[in-house]
């Protein structure tokens, strides 16, 4: 079945938090509508779901591994040519230290911004429904369907208060 | 805040993007002198490559000369920009808005001109410079010495460089969007691509806010490390005077905010002057900067000061006969009083009242004045630290900086008005969300009989 996308922009935040209620007593699940701003608002303002994310998790995992790498490139290195220099021991932990810090919060940092993107759906090859009003100030409602139900979805939206309405295709990854 | 003007969104992309939509009328002289200087720099450069490193002033016993200093100004003025907008960002401060992407920038390009004005430049064969960072000659398996402090030093720069690069592209997206909602053709193909499809959803702006948070909160200790790194490599030598010092790391740190906030000011101003965004940066703004600076200026001057006094209380002769040299013989002597002047005794003064921290043109006077006394502060620890005798070192003189050194320094300041100016014409130097943001949650709130602005944040 082919998924299909369709918004409704509204002029203020109550007649889009009024439109996601709508959505929700026709039937739609949470899942399949979304609001679209250009400016971020309170979580809640419009009466969605909160979003649930991992990110956290991320750079947690690529500490780990630039800690890792750090000290594999300090040790191994420096084992694999065991020259004494100025005196000091092969494995001369201060040094090593620094690196390892520089390594852990490289990893973690890359990780962070892999992680931003990912947990953001980025990137999104199709834009689906989408009007540039959005960006102006307009607050989207966009509902992403089967195409069998995209008329219905309309009519919640247009009874709700739409201004504008508009269709777009999707991918079955967007649902 | 007390000053606020309430604007509409459709107003902010206006004013924010007038200088990406269309260009502005002195965009075009501006960055061809700093192309000109830029590539005069290039050319000496060239010709040092040409000639060799003899064409500079840098000889036995002062290896270290304009490049350093150099390198150690704009590791100093990268510092402030992250530092201000992490610690606005983590803190919640309101005016925070209109400049934090404008010190994120700012970092990242001073951190490209130091990377210009050391492995680039002083290493004098540059193309060697790769060969000290990265493991290499697997062959024979030689490999870099982790025990070096020009070890430490790229592994920290370039950890900074890298993070304060994807923090300024992370908080772009949003406002790529807005570019890309506004433009058509080619320029839309582009900005499309570059926001990676944003659409502004809950899940989006949530993402973006606890990257913002954390980011900042990874980039912070980053940023302490670099200029604590930096310094090592001049506190780690046992045998220059006036450098093997425990507090030349927290030394370097805060005279690193120091300038890089009084440039983050400078920067502010410009705006206001250049692109008249008068209605975002406010009196206001200057005023809580000026407060902050106070703040940071004086620890710095408690810093040198202590600095100092462990110096004298060594009571050994060849570090006492380095200070002699620093602010008793010409001409460093001079340069000694005018860097005092400059960082501290100048400016600091003047920030104590308001109606200085609110004018736009001296606030801009004195945050110059500033970076050109802290410039003056790292060359009069290299240059005098290396030119005075020391046992077994059977060479003495002192540092002319050449012509060549003169433009190569000029070169690395040009690239960074380069990098300013291209970014400020490609990308909003003011993040729109973030202003956005602020007016959707402004308010006014009567209290007794006086109505005033509120701000309100989850």
């Amino acid at each position: 079945m082919a998924i299909r996308s369709v918004l409704g922009l509204f002029n203020n935040e109550d007649t889009a938090a009024d439109a996601l209620d709508a959505l929700n007593e026709a039937g739609f699940d949470q899942s399949e509508y979304e609001v679209l701003t250009g400016t971020p608002y309170p979580e809640g303002t419009f009466g969605e779901a909160e979003p649930v994310h991992k990110l956290y998790r991320f750079p947690l995992i690529g500490a780990a591994c630039g800690f890792i790498v750090g000290l594999l490139l300090t040790s191994g290195t420096q084992l694999a040519f065991p020259l004494v220099t100025g005196g000091k021991p092969i494995l001369s932990i201060p040094p090593m230290a620094i690196i390892m810090y520089e390594g852990t919060m490289l990893g973690a940092i890359l990780f962070t911004v892999v992680g931003i993107i990912f947990e953001s759906r980025l990137p999104r090859l199709l834009m689906g429904a989408y009007n540039t009003k959005i960006t102006e100030g307009a607050i989207g409602v966009a509902v992403t369907t089967d195409e069998t139900k995209v008329s219905q979805a309309e009519d919640v939206l247009r009874n709700a208060g739409a201004e504008d309405l508009k269709r777009g295709w999707e991918t079955e990854q967007n649902r | 805040m007390q000053e606020h003007i309430q604007l509409d969104q459709k107003q902010i992309n206006d004013d924010l993007l007038s200088g990406v939509l269309r260009t502005p009328r002195w965009w075009l002289p501006a960055i061809t002198v700093a192309l000109l200087v830029f590539l005069t720099g290039m050319g000496a450069f060239g010709y040092m490559l040409n000639k060799g490193v003899g064409v500079t002033g840098l000889n036995r016993p002062v290896f270290w000369g304009f490049f350093m200093v150099n390198f150690v100004f704009w590791i100093g003025i990268s510092h402030a920009g992250i530092m201000i907008s992490a610690i606005l960002r983590l803190t919640q401060a309101e005016w925070r808005r209109p400049i934090t992407r404008a010190a994120e920038v700012l970092t990242v390009f001073s951190l490209m001109a130091a990377l210009m004005a050391a492995p680039l430049v002083h290493v004098g064969r540059p193309w060697r410079a790769g060969l000290w960072v990265f493991p290499y000659d697997f062959a024979r398996g030689v490999w870099i010495n982790i025990r070096s402090p020009f070890i430490w030093d790229p592994s920290a720069v370039m950890t900074y460089l890298t993070a304060s690069t994807l923090f300024v592209l992370i908080a772009l997206l949003p406002d790529l969007a807005v570019i890309r909602d506004r433009t058509t053709g080619r320029a839309r193909v582009l900005y499309s691509i570059l926001c990676l499809g944003w659409r502004g959803t809950p899940r989006q702006w949530k993402l973006q806010a606890v990257a913002g948070i954390l980011l900042s909160a990874l980039v912070l200790p980053v940023f302490v490390s670099v200029h604590s790194i930096v310094s090592w490599d001049f506190a780690v030598q046992i045998g220059t005077e006036s450098w093997h010092s425990t507090i030349f790391a927290p030394y370097f740190i805060i005279g690193a905010i120091h300038s890089g906030v009084s440039a983050v000011a400078t920067i502010m101003v410009l705006m206001v002057w250049l692109w008249n965004w008068d209605k975002y940066l406010r009196p206001d703004h200057l005023d809580a900067i000026g407060r902050l600076l106070i703040v940071v200026a004086t620890t710095w001057f408690f810093f040198f000061f202590v600095e100092w006094i462990f110096a004298l209380y060594t009571l050994e002769d060849p570090e006492i006969a380095m200070r002699e040299l620093q602010v008793l013989q010409w001409p460093w002597s001079g340069l000694f009083i005018l860097f005092l002047i400059t960082a501290f005794f100048f400016p600091v003064p003047l920030w104590l009242f308001k109606k200085v921290r609110r004018s736009f043109f001296w606030m801009f006077v004195t945050t110059i004045s500033v970076n050109v006394g802290m410039w003056l502060e790292r060359f009069l620890i290299i240059v005098p630290g290396t030119m005075r005798k020391q046992p077994f070192v059977f060479d003495w003189g002192s540092y002319h900086p050449s012509i060549m050194e003169i433009l190569m320094v000029a070169m690395t300041f040009a690239w960074v008005v380069i990098g300013l100016l291209l970014f400020a014409r490609i990308f909003p130097l003011i993040p729109l969300f973030d202003i956005k943001e602020g007016m959707v949650g402004r308010d006014e709130i009567k209290i007794g009989r006086r109505t005033v602005p509120a701000s309100i944040r989850e």
